[in-house]
Protein backbone atom coordinates (compact mmCIF):
# COMPACT_ATOMS: atom_id res chain seq x y z
CA UNK A 1 0.00 0.00 0.00
CA UNK A 2 1.38 3.95 -0.68
CA UNK A 3 0.76 6.14 1.37
CA UNK A 4 2.72 9.57 2.03
CA UNK A 5 4.33 9.00 5.24
CA UNK A 6 5.53 11.72 7.41
CA UNK A 7 8.91 11.19 9.08
CA UNK A 8 8.81 7.86 11.21
CA UNK A 9 9.65 9.95 14.43
CA UNK A 10 6.63 12.02 14.08
CA UNK A 11 4.43 8.84 14.34
CA UNK A 12 3.35 6.39 16.72
CA UNK A 13 1.31 3.17 16.60
CA UNK A 14 -1.00 1.84 19.36
CA UNK A 15 0.25 -0.99 21.16
CA UNK A 16 -2.89 -2.76 21.55
CA UNK A 17 -4.66 -2.36 17.99
CA UNK A 18 -1.51 -1.33 15.61
CA UNK A 19 -3.37 2.17 14.25
CA UNK A 20 -0.67 4.70 13.65
CA UNK A 21 -1.18 8.34 14.82
CA UNK A 22 0.73 11.67 14.30
CA UNK A 23 2.70 12.84 17.98
CA UNK A 24 2.71 15.94 18.45
CA UNK A 25 3.03 18.15 21.50
CA UNK A 26 0.09 17.40 24.22
CA UNK A 27 -1.05 20.96 26.15
CA UNK A 28 -0.20 19.71 29.71
CA UNK A 29 -2.14 17.56 31.90
CA UNK A 30 -3.77 16.29 28.51
CA UNK A 31 -4.17 12.84 27.40
CA UNK A 32 -4.15 10.97 24.14
CA UNK A 33 -6.42 8.14 23.29
CA UNK A 34 -5.99 5.92 20.39
CA UNK A 35 -8.77 6.53 17.78
CA UNK A 36 -9.87 3.21 17.42
CA UNK A 37 -9.57 1.12 20.40
CA UNK A 38 -9.72 3.99 23.00
CA UNK A 39 -6.41 3.30 25.36
CA UNK A 40 -4.35 6.25 26.28
CA UNK A 41 -1.73 6.70 24.25
CA UNK A 42 0.30 8.99 26.25
CA UNK A 43 -0.21 11.79 28.54
CA UNK A 44 1.36 14.91 29.35
CA UNK A 45 2.07 15.60 33.41
CA UNK A 46 4.30 18.45 34.16
CA UNK A 47 7.59 17.32 36.00
CA UNK A 48 5.81 13.78 35.53
CA UNK A 49 9.32 11.96 35.25
CA UNK A 50 10.74 14.06 38.77
CA UNK A 51 7.29 12.62 40.48
CA UNK A 52 7.56 8.87 39.84
CA UNK A 53 11.08 9.09 40.54
CA UNK A 54 10.27 10.89 44.26
CA UNK A 55 7.39 8.41 44.38
CA UNK A 56 9.64 5.17 43.95
CA UNK A 57 12.53 6.28 46.72
CA UNK A 58 9.51 6.63 48.79
CA UNK A 59 7.65 3.51 48.30
CA UNK A 60 11.29 1.65 48.06
CA UNK A 61 11.89 2.94 52.25
CA UNK A 62 8.11 1.95 52.77
CA UNK A 63 8.88 -1.04 51.64
CA UNK A 64 12.10 -2.28 53.52
CA UNK A 65 9.88 -0.96 57.01
CA UNK A 66 7.14 -3.29 55.76
CA UNK A 67 8.84 -6.27 55.54
CA UNK A 68 10.95 -5.73 58.72
CA UNK A 69 8.51 -4.76 61.05
CA UNK A 70 5.52 -6.75 62.69
CA UNK A 71 2.97 -7.13 60.59
CA UNK A 72 -0.02 -8.79 62.54
CA UNK A 73 -0.21 -10.08 66.13
CA UNK A 74 -2.96 -12.73 67.41
CA UNK A 75 -3.70 -13.23 70.83
CA UNK A 76 -5.97 -15.87 71.67
CA UNK A 77 -6.60 -18.09 75.33
CA UNK A 78 -2.85 -16.68 76.59
CA UNK A 79 -1.28 -17.31 73.89
CA UNK A 80 0.27 -15.36 71.35
CA UNK A 81 1.76 -14.93 67.66
CA UNK A 82 3.34 -12.26 65.87
CA UNK A 83 3.43 -12.45 61.92
CA UNK A 84 5.68 -10.88 59.80
CA UNK A 85 5.37 -10.67 56.16
CA UNK A 86 8.34 -12.66 55.56
CA UNK A 87 6.33 -14.99 58.04
CA UNK A 88 3.16 -15.16 55.89
CA UNK A 89 5.43 -16.42 52.73
CA UNK A 90 7.21 -19.03 54.88
CA UNK A 91 3.67 -20.31 55.28
CA UNK A 92 3.90 -22.16 52.19
CA UNK A 93 7.73 -23.76 53.06
CA UNK A 94 6.33 -27.32 53.81
CA UNK A 95 6.56 -29.73 51.10
CA UNK A 96 5.11 -29.73 48.26
CA UNK A 97 4.29 -26.11 48.58
CA UNK A 98 7.53 -24.81 48.70
CA UNK A 99 7.37 -23.55 44.88
CA UNK A 100 4.46 -21.48 46.10
CA UNK A 101 6.72 -20.08 48.88
CA UNK A 102 9.14 -18.80 46.36
CA UNK A 103 6.33 -17.25 43.65
CA UNK A 104 4.24 -15.86 47.06
CA UNK A 105 7.80 -13.94 47.82
CA UNK A 106 8.47 -12.74 44.02
CA UNK A 107 4.73 -11.46 43.99
CA UNK A 108 4.63 -9.69 47.66
CA UNK A 109 8.12 -8.35 47.98
CA UNK A 110 10.68 -9.28 45.27
CA UNK A 111 9.07 -7.85 42.09
CA UNK A 112 7.65 -4.70 43.76
CA UNK A 113 11.15 -4.16 44.93
CA UNK A 114 13.09 -4.88 41.52
CA UNK A 115 10.54 -2.82 39.83
CA UNK A 116 11.48 0.17 42.41
CA UNK A 117 14.84 -0.05 42.12
CA UNK A 118 14.84 -0.82 38.17
CA UNK A 119 13.06 2.71 37.85
CA UNK A 120 15.26 4.10 40.54
CA UNK A 121 18.02 3.36 38.41
CA UNK A 122 16.60 4.58 34.97
CA UNK A 123 15.01 7.65 35.81
CA UNK A 124 17.93 8.88 38.44
CA UNK A 125 20.21 10.00 35.52
CA UNK A 126 17.50 11.69 33.87
CA UNK A 127 16.20 13.73 36.48
CA UNK A 128 19.40 15.29 37.13
CA UNK A 129 20.00 15.83 33.63
CA UNK A 130 22.99 13.22 33.84
CA UNK A 131 23.75 10.89 30.88
CA UNK A 132 21.79 7.57 31.17
CA UNK A 133 23.68 4.91 33.11
CA UNK A 134 23.97 1.86 31.10
CA UNK A 135 21.31 -0.77 31.22
CA UNK A 136 19.03 2.06 31.44
CA UNK A 137 16.30 1.17 28.72
CA UNK A 138 16.94 -2.43 29.92
CA UNK A 139 15.55 -1.59 33.81
CA UNK A 140 12.72 0.54 32.78
CA UNK A 141 11.74 -2.04 30.05
CA UNK A 142 12.05 -4.42 32.91
CA UNK A 143 10.14 -2.40 35.08
CA UNK A 144 7.31 -1.78 32.99
CA UNK A 145 7.36 -5.71 31.90
CA UNK A 146 6.91 -6.92 35.27
CA UNK A 147 3.78 -4.18 36.40
CA UNK A 148 1.04 -7.36 36.11
CA UNK A 149 3.11 -9.98 38.09
CA UNK A 150 4.17 -7.34 41.50
CA UNK A 151 0.65 -7.88 43.55
CA UNK A 152 1.22 -5.71 46.97
CA UNK A 153 -2.44 -4.24 46.55
CA UNK A 154 -3.87 -7.71 46.19
CA UNK A 155 -2.16 -8.72 49.10
CA UNK A 156 -3.55 -5.83 51.06
CA UNK A 157 -6.94 -7.19 50.01
CA UNK A 158 -5.92 -10.65 50.77
CA UNK A 159 -4.85 -9.52 55.07
CA UNK A 160 -8.14 -7.91 54.49
CA UNK A 161 -10.43 -10.49 54.28
CA UNK A 162 -8.00 -12.81 56.39
CA UNK A 163 -8.54 -10.25 59.66
CA UNK A 164 -12.22 -10.54 59.19
CA UNK A 165 -12.17 -14.42 59.07
CA UNK A 166 -10.18 -14.32 62.11
CA UNK A 167 -11.38 -11.51 63.97
CA UNK A 168 -14.53 -13.47 65.65
CA UNK A 169 -12.20 -15.87 67.66
CA UNK A 170 -8.84 -14.18 68.45
CA UNK A 171 -8.06 -10.17 69.15
CA UNK A 172 -5.92 -8.91 66.93
CA UNK A 173 -3.15 -6.15 66.88
CA UNK A 174 -2.21 -4.31 63.64
CA UNK A 175 1.59 -4.01 63.51
CA UNK A 176 3.82 -0.44 61.57
CA UNK A 177 4.48 -3.06 59.06
CA UNK A 178 0.94 -2.85 57.97
CA UNK A 179 0.41 0.88 57.58
CA UNK A 180 4.01 0.69 55.71
CA UNK A 181 2.85 -2.21 53.63
CA UNK A 182 -0.66 -0.12 52.61
CA UNK A 183 1.46 3.38 52.41
CA UNK A 184 3.57 1.00 49.79
CA UNK A 185 0.21 -0.12 47.84
CA UNK A 186 -1.26 3.36 47.55
CA UNK A 187 2.20 5.39 46.51
CA UNK A 188 2.59 2.15 44.06
CA UNK A 189 -0.29 2.74 42.59
CA UNK A 190 -0.10 6.67 42.70
CA UNK A 191 3.57 6.19 40.85
CA UNK A 192 1.92 3.90 37.94
CA UNK A 193 -0.92 6.42 36.66
CA UNK A 194 2.16 8.56 36.23
CA UNK A 195 3.92 6.95 34.09
CA UNK A 196 3.86 7.68 30.53
CA UNK A 197 5.59 5.11 28.57
CA UNK A 198 5.57 6.68 25.72
CA UNK A 199 7.28 9.66 26.84
CA UNK A 200 9.76 8.16 29.74
CA UNK A 201 11.09 6.10 26.18
CA UNK A 202 11.51 9.32 24.59
CA UNK A 203 13.16 10.92 27.10
CA UNK A 204 15.58 7.85 27.17
CA UNK A 205 16.29 7.77 24.01
CA UNK A 206 16.99 11.67 23.73
CA UNK A 207 19.00 11.40 26.56
CA UNK A 208 20.76 8.36 25.12
CA UNK A 209 21.58 10.71 21.65
CA UNK B 1 4.22 14.73 23.84
CA UNK B 2 0.90 13.83 22.29
CA UNK B 3 -1.13 12.33 19.75
CA UNK B 4 -3.68 13.73 17.00
CA UNK B 5 -5.35 12.43 14.55
CA UNK B 6 -4.83 9.02 12.74
CA UNK B 7 -3.36 8.86 9.11
CA UNK B 8 -5.97 9.55 6.38
CA UNK B 9 -8.20 7.33 8.04
CA UNK B 10 -7.70 4.47 10.08
CA UNK B 11 -4.70 2.12 8.82
CA UNK B 12 -2.57 -0.13 11.06
CA UNK B 13 1.26 0.45 11.31
CA UNK B 14 1.19 -2.89 9.41
CA UNK B 15 -1.04 -2.11 6.41
CA UNK B 16 0.98 1.32 6.23
CA UNK B 17 4.19 -1.24 5.53
CA UNK B 18 5.56 -0.58 8.59
CA UNK B 19 6.08 -2.25 11.95
CA UNK B 20 5.34 -0.79 15.67
CA UNK B 21 7.45 -1.11 18.72
CA UNK B 22 4.62 -2.40 21.60
CA UNK B 23 6.36 -1.64 24.77
CA UNK B 24 7.13 2.32 23.02
CA UNK B 25 4.92 2.74 20.23
CA UNK B 26 7.88 3.84 17.99
CA UNK B 27 7.29 3.03 13.91
CA UNK B 28 9.95 1.10 12.11
CA UNK B 29 10.06 0.41 8.55
CA UNK B 30 9.19 -3.18 8.01
CA UNK B 31 11.74 -6.27 8.89
CA UNK B 32 13.50 -4.61 11.44
CA UNK B 33 14.41 -6.58 14.17
CA UNK B 34 15.02 -4.58 17.33
CA UNK B 35 13.64 -1.49 18.11
CA UNK B 36 15.91 1.64 17.62
CA UNK B 37 14.13 3.47 20.68
CA UNK B 38 13.62 1.21 23.47
CA UNK B 39 16.12 -1.70 21.70
CA UNK B 40 12.67 -4.11 22.17
CA UNK B 41 11.96 -7.30 20.19
CA UNK B 42 9.92 -6.02 17.23
CA UNK B 43 6.95 -8.20 15.83
CA UNK B 44 4.58 -6.97 13.10
CA UNK B 45 2.17 -9.92 14.79
CA UNK B 46 2.67 -12.70 16.97
CA UNK B 47 2.52 -15.84 14.31
CA UNK B 48 2.50 -18.38 17.45
CA UNK B 49 -0.21 -16.19 19.60
CA UNK B 50 -3.68 -18.37 19.04
CA UNK B 51 -1.35 -21.66 20.25
CA UNK B 52 0.18 -20.03 23.23
CA UNK B 53 -2.76 -18.69 24.15
CA UNK B 54 -4.34 -22.29 23.96
CA UNK B 55 -1.55 -23.92 25.90
CA UNK B 56 -1.68 -21.78 28.67
CA UNK B 57 -5.40 -21.61 28.97
CA UNK B 58 -5.92 -25.72 28.94
CA UNK B 59 -3.33 -25.79 31.82
CA UNK B 60 -4.91 -23.14 33.71
CA UNK B 61 -8.36 -25.08 33.05
CA UNK B 62 -6.70 -28.37 34.13
CA UNK B 63 -5.15 -26.77 37.55
CA UNK B 64 -8.47 -25.41 38.81
CA UNK B 65 -10.00 -28.66 38.57
CA UNK B 66 -7.81 -29.88 41.49
CA UNK B 67 -7.87 -26.43 43.36
CA UNK B 68 -11.96 -26.48 43.75
CA UNK B 69 -11.58 -30.35 44.79
CA UNK B 70 -9.07 -30.48 47.20
CA UNK B 71 -8.97 -28.11 50.32
CA UNK B 72 -7.33 -24.78 50.90
CA UNK B 73 -7.12 -24.68 54.12
CA UNK B 74 -6.25 -26.85 57.01
CA UNK B 75 -8.05 -26.06 60.39
CA UNK B 76 -7.55 -27.97 63.41
CA UNK B 77 -8.92 -26.53 67.24
CA UNK B 78 -9.04 -27.89 70.39
CA UNK B 79 -12.44 -29.61 69.30
CA UNK B 80 -12.30 -30.68 65.28
CA UNK B 81 -10.10 -30.69 62.62
CA UNK B 82 -11.60 -29.26 59.46
CA UNK B 83 -10.73 -28.59 56.20
CA UNK B 84 -12.06 -26.01 53.42
CA UNK B 85 -12.37 -26.10 49.86
CA UNK B 86 -12.61 -22.62 48.00
CA UNK B 87 -16.43 -23.04 48.31
CA UNK B 88 -16.16 -24.52 51.91
CA UNK B 89 -14.58 -20.52 52.72
CA UNK B 90 -17.26 -18.46 51.20
CA UNK B 91 -19.91 -20.60 52.59
CA UNK B 92 -17.98 -20.31 56.10
CA UNK B 93 -17.72 -16.51 55.63
CA UNK B 94 -21.82 -16.46 54.72
CA UNK B 95 -22.23 -18.28 57.95
CA UNK B 96 -20.23 -15.36 59.61
CA UNK B 97 -22.84 -13.15 57.98
CA UNK B 98 -19.86 -11.19 56.38
CA UNK B 99 -21.49 -11.19 53.32
CA UNK B 100 -19.60 -8.55 51.52
CA UNK B 101 -16.21 -10.40 52.23
CA UNK B 102 -17.58 -13.75 51.17
CA UNK B 103 -18.76 -11.89 47.87
CA UNK B 104 -15.60 -10.52 47.22
CA UNK B 105 -14.09 -14.37 48.15
CA UNK B 106 -16.35 -15.70 45.34
CA UNK B 107 -16.01 -13.22 43.36
CA UNK B 108 -12.43 -13.51 42.86
CA UNK B 109 -12.01 -16.99 43.12
CA UNK B 110 -14.75 -19.12 41.19
CA UNK B 111 -16.33 -15.46 38.70
CA UNK B 112 -12.94 -14.19 37.57
CA UNK B 113 -11.63 -17.77 37.10
CA UNK B 114 -14.41 -19.09 34.84
CA UNK B 115 -15.15 -15.63 33.32
CA UNK B 116 -11.15 -15.34 32.00
CA UNK B 117 -11.89 -19.30 30.72
CA UNK B 118 -14.63 -18.45 28.68
CA UNK B 119 -13.49 -14.92 27.83
CA UNK B 120 -10.04 -15.80 26.21
CA UNK B 121 -11.32 -19.03 24.19
CA UNK B 122 -13.81 -16.77 22.90
CA UNK B 123 -11.14 -14.13 22.14
CA UNK B 124 -9.16 -16.69 20.61
CA UNK B 125 -11.90 -18.52 18.87
CA UNK B 126 -13.17 -15.40 17.10
CA UNK B 127 -9.67 -14.48 15.78
CA UNK B 128 -9.73 -17.64 14.44
CA UNK B 129 -12.59 -17.35 12.34
CA UNK B 130 -11.52 -14.15 11.38
CA UNK B 131 -14.82 -12.26 12.91
CA UNK B 132 -15.19 -8.84 11.65
CA UNK B 133 -17.78 -7.92 14.50
CA UNK B 134 -17.80 -6.41 17.55
CA UNK B 135 -14.10 -5.79 17.43
CA UNK B 136 -15.11 -3.10 20.27
CA UNK B 137 -16.59 -5.09 22.25
CA UNK B 138 -14.44 -7.96 22.28
CA UNK B 139 -10.75 -5.03 22.64
CA UNK B 140 -12.87 -4.21 25.62
CA UNK B 141 -12.96 -7.99 27.15
CA UNK B 142 -8.89 -8.17 26.45
CA UNK B 143 -8.64 -4.74 28.29
CA UNK B 144 -11.19 -6.26 31.49
CA UNK B 145 -9.18 -9.80 31.11
CA UNK B 146 -5.91 -7.78 31.32
CA UNK B 147 -6.22 -6.12 34.39
CA UNK B 148 -8.65 -8.18 36.68
CA UNK B 149 -6.99 -11.74 36.15
CA UNK B 150 -4.07 -10.75 38.72
CA UNK B 151 -6.99 -10.67 41.34
CA UNK B 152 -7.66 -14.21 41.87
CA UNK B 153 -4.68 -14.22 43.89
CA UNK B 154 -6.58 -12.74 46.61
CA UNK B 155 -7.32 -16.35 48.15
CA UNK B 156 -3.79 -17.29 47.83
CA UNK B 157 -2.54 -14.38 50.16
CA UNK B 158 -5.58 -14.88 52.62
CA UNK B 159 -3.90 -18.74 53.27
CA UNK B 160 -0.82 -17.69 53.33
CA UNK B 161 -1.49 -14.72 56.33
CA UNK B 162 -3.99 -17.26 57.92
CA UNK B 163 -1.29 -19.91 58.19
CA UNK B 164 1.25 -17.56 59.10
CA UNK B 165 -1.19 -15.61 61.84
CA UNK B 166 -3.27 -18.62 63.65
CA UNK B 167 -0.48 -21.09 64.64
CA UNK B 168 -1.83 -21.21 68.54
CA UNK B 169 -0.03 -24.55 68.98
CA UNK B 170 -3.14 -26.99 71.14
CA UNK B 171 -5.80 -24.42 70.52
CA UNK B 172 -5.90 -23.37 66.84
CA UNK B 173 -3.54 -23.63 64.20
CA UNK B 174 -4.31 -23.46 60.06
CA UNK B 175 -2.30 -24.71 57.30
CA UNK B 176 -2.43 -24.28 53.73
CA UNK B 177 -3.75 -27.23 51.74
CA UNK B 178 -3.02 -28.45 48.75
CA UNK B 179 -5.56 -26.68 46.52
CA UNK B 180 -3.86 -23.34 47.10
CA UNK B 181 -0.74 -24.90 45.23
CA UNK B 182 -3.17 -25.52 42.16
CA UNK B 183 -5.23 -22.50 42.66
CA UNK B 184 -2.30 -19.90 42.37
CA UNK B 185 -0.69 -22.77 39.32
CA UNK B 186 -4.25 -22.14 37.39
CA UNK B 187 -4.05 -18.25 38.38
CA UNK B 188 -0.12 -17.87 36.85
CA UNK B 189 -1.54 -20.31 33.62
CA UNK B 190 -4.21 -17.82 32.65
CA UNK B 191 -2.25 -14.41 33.25
CA UNK B 192 0.06 -16.07 30.81
CA UNK B 193 -2.15 -17.03 28.20
CA UNK B 194 -4.24 -13.24 28.40
CA UNK B 195 -0.09 -11.87 28.08
CA UNK B 196 0.28 -14.23 25.27
CA UNK B 197 -2.78 -12.83 23.70
CA UNK B 198 -1.65 -10.14 20.82
CA UNK B 199 -4.70 -7.78 20.79
CA UNK B 200 -3.92 -6.64 17.20
CA UNK B 201 -5.42 -9.55 15.38
CA UNK B 202 -8.47 -8.67 16.93
CA UNK B 203 -8.75 -5.34 14.20
CA UNK B 204 -6.69 -7.03 11.47
CA UNK B 205 -9.33 -7.32 8.29
CA UNK B 206 -6.62 -8.11 5.79
CA UNK B 207 -5.37 -11.60 7.35
CA UNK B 208 -3.92 -13.06 3.80
CA UNK B 209 -0.23 -11.73 5.31
CA UNK B 210 -0.15 -14.11 8.18
CA UNK B 211 -1.18 -16.96 6.92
Amino acid sequence: MSVALPPLDDLVACPQCDTLHYASALPPNARAHCQRCGIVLMTSQPAAIARVLSLALTAFIMMIAAISFPFLTLDAGGLHNATSVIDAILAFKDGLAFPLAVAVAFFIVVIPLIRLVALIYALGPLVREKPLRSGARKAFGLAERLRPWSMAEIFIVGVTVALIKVAGMAAVTIGPAFWAFAGVVVITVLKDQLICRYSIWEALDQSAA
Amino acid sequence: MGSSGPISGIISARDAGLVACQRCGQVHPRDTAYCTRCEGRLRSRDAESLQKVWAWLIAGMIAYVPANLYPMLLTSTLIERSESTIIGGVVELIEYGSFGIAFIVFFASVMIPIGKFVAIAYLAISVQRHSLSNQHERHRAYEVVEFIGRWSMIDVFVVAILSALVQLDTIATVNPGIAAVSFALSVIFTMLSAQAFDSRLIWDTDRTQHE
